[in-house]
């Protein structure tokens, strides 16, 4: 039997890390409970606001596009960004290691099953969203639609492969940046409201996160009436942000997770659990 | 580096560096390896035997290249693993003691199958190499069993057939029977043994504290203690080292402090002493026959009791006390134990 060839081994394993990911959702049906009609509460809690002061009906679109999003971030900072800290606790981070593939296919792995996992999670927000608060949505173009989305994944997860990089080294320390993120980054990347109201320039420092010109281009490309008065950027330049950032982050990610591998190595904390 | 050799290490050292605030005054540094010089052929199952700290998980993470080594060269398989970690992992595989690995909501045979994923196994390939190795340690009937539901030696057996599944030319097993119970350490024993006997061309290195392991499973041993090699052989040469001196087990009731009470005695060249089950063992290495009787009056004078008295031939635990002066911890009845040295 012939080796594998580098690139089998990436794919084998993209798809072997993958796996435990889709698999474990189906098996641990609790999620349909706590990751779909929780975050529904908190859509509900926006809505409600915008239709007391009787905002457009746009706005509770804004909202549950939103609430589906958010989906995706808690992924990236809670199963990929801090997710080396949990297998170095577990011992898998040293099998990763030692085994012939690329640390970069296994946080690639772990990105196309968080991906998956999320968007059944999304999906089933923006479902049940646009039922229960009857959303009209208008789009203006599918195919620029699926790239602003696609895109706005690939920088998001681009960018959680470039913290998990950071918990190789830091551990528990590294959580505190988790934290430090998850909630100022509803406020400032929009994702309850367009994101323009913050004024432009701290709008264009929040574009760092992918998903504050992702969910803009995405609200523009749905309801396009609404968003005229309230966009940020035009839909094309911010796909092209998004690609930039996209390749950046992946760029990076694959470089600083070397080094730190590396640095890791040299400072002996590639296996010291309870960091 | 030949190629015949599958280990090699010349002068290599680890040594962690303490950050100012976590140090006491004069111990900034923990020299875990240091100067280690070893040659591990192709094909040989090799021990390196030690107690808790003595070195041996470091140096297997240097050679695993989980860990940078500070000082010295080391080559797994002909290739640096400072200079060329990424080369080196195509030859090896690790299985470690009470490891937790895996995803407890996948089934054993899922887990084995992905952990084969990252080494580019393929499917058909890897199914029918794990179906093999679950028979063979005795886990078939569970191969559809979420891991979760395993016990410690289901799992270990588990962790056993992931290090095996990707038939790696060099093999480390880092106290792989670690908390294990007497039935499924024999059965893994029994794995390596006829896993190394069936294909010569692989080279295992074992770390263990436990002597009998090393002595029933290893071709040669070296024995390890505070990061250095202290000697290198066979468990045969290593036990015939001691074939002039007389060496006696005894099982006392408890005494309180065996040193101050032997180290007065002449013709004891090493003992070593443990609590095991509310009484005191004690392992002596006399010089020759006549300095048991002082030990016995010793033993009277402090009100013990002698409950048994066994002459043997020497252990490889016996030349660890020679080298070292102190015995290993073997279970953990004995866990805390102190040991001591005459002068």
């Amino acid at each position: 039997m012939s080796p594998p060839t580098r690139w089998e081994m990436f794919w084998r394993t993209v798809i072997g890390r993958a796996y435990p990911r889709i698999i474990g959702a189906q098996r641990e049906r609790s999620w349909l409970f706590f990751e779909t009609l929780l975050p529904l509460l908190q859509v509900s809690a926006f809505v409600f606001i915008y239709r007391a002061i009787q905002a457009p009906p746009e706005f509770t679109g804004f909202v549950v596009l939103g609430g589906a999003m958010t989906a995706y971030w808690l992924n990236v900072l809670w199963s990929m960004a801090a997710q080396f800290y949990w297998e170095k606790e577990t011992g898998n981070l040293e099998l990763y290691i030692i085994a012939p593939t690329s640390l970069m296919a296994i946080l690639l792995g772990m990105a196309v099953g968080g991906i998956v996992f999320s968007t059944v999670r999304a999906a089933a927000v923006i479902t049940v969203g646009l039922l229960i608060f009857r959303v009209d949505i208008a789009i203006v173009s599918v195919p620029q639609l699926l790239g602003v989305f696609l895109l706005t994944l690939v920088a998001l997860y681009g960018l959680g492969m470039l913290f998990s990089s950071l918990f190789l080294l830091y551990g528990r320390q590294a959580w505190h940046l988790s934290e430090l993120l998850q909630e100022p980054v509803y406020l400032v990347s929009g994702f309850y409201f367009p994101v323009r109201a913050l004024g432009f320039v701290a709008a264009l420092g929040a574009s760092v996160i992918p998903i504050t010109m992702g969910l803009d281009a995405m609200r523009q490309l749905l309801f396009p009436t609404m968003m005229a008065q309230f966009h940020f950027l035009d839909v094309r330049i911010e796909l092209g942000v998004l690609a930039v950032l996209s390749v950046a982050f992946l760029w990076l990610a694959k470089r600083v997770l070397r080094y730190v591998e590396d640095l890791s190595r040299r400072e002996g904390r590639l296996t010291v659990r309870g960091q | 580096m030949s190629t015949e050799l599958a280990i090699k290490t010349e002068q290599l050292s680890r040594v962690y560096r303490m950050k100012k605030r976590e140090a006491r005054a004069g111990a900034r540094e923990i020299i875990a390896l240091a100067a280690v010089d070893l040659e591990i052929p192709r094909g040989e199952l090799f021990g390196l035997l030690g107690p808790n700290g003595a070195g041996k998980t470091t140096l297997i993470k240097i050679l695993t290249t989980l860990l940078a080594p500070t000082g010295g060269h080391a080559w797994v398989a002909g290739v640096d693993v400072a200079q060329n970690p990424w080369e080196v992992r195509r030859h090896i595989n690790m299985v470690s003691g009470g490891e937790s690995s895996g995803y407890g909501l996948l089934t054993v045979e899922e887990n084995l199958w992905m952990f084969a994923q990252f080494y580019g196994i393929d499917g058909k390939t890897a199914r029918r190499r794990i179906q093999e190795l679950l028979e063979i340690v005795g886990l078939a009937d569970r191969a559809k069993t979420k891991i979760y539901h395993l016990s410690t030696g289901m799992r270990q057996k588990m962790n056993f057939v992931r290090g095996f599944l990707t038939d790696p030319g060099i093999l480390f097993l880092d106290e792989p029977t670690l908390g294990l119970d007497v039935q499924t350490s024999r059965t893994l024993r029994a794995f390596i043994k006829d896993w190394v006997s069936k294909r010569p061309d692989k080279t295992v290195l074992l770390t263990t504290h436990y002597m009998y392991e090393a002595d029933e499973l290893c071709n040669r041993v070296a024995i390890i203690n505070d990061g250095c090699i202290l000697a290198c052989d066979t468990p045969g040469n290593l036990k015939r080292r001691l074939r002039r001196e007389v060496i006696y087990r005894l099982r006392v009731t408890a005494i309180v402090d065996p040193e101050n009470l032997f180290q007065p005695l002449r013709g004891i060249q090493r003992f070593s002493h443990a609590k095991v089950d509310g009484q005191t063992e004690l392992h002596f290495i006399l010089k020759d026959e006549n300095a048991l009787a002082p030990i016995l009056m010793a033993i009277q004078h402090s009100q013990g009791e002698l409950i048994s008295l066994e002459k043997r031939d020497p252990t490889l635990e016996d030349v660890f006390i020679s080298l070292v002066g102190r015995g290993l911890v073997e279970d953990e009845g004995s866990a805390g134990s102190t040991e001591g040295e005459p002068g």
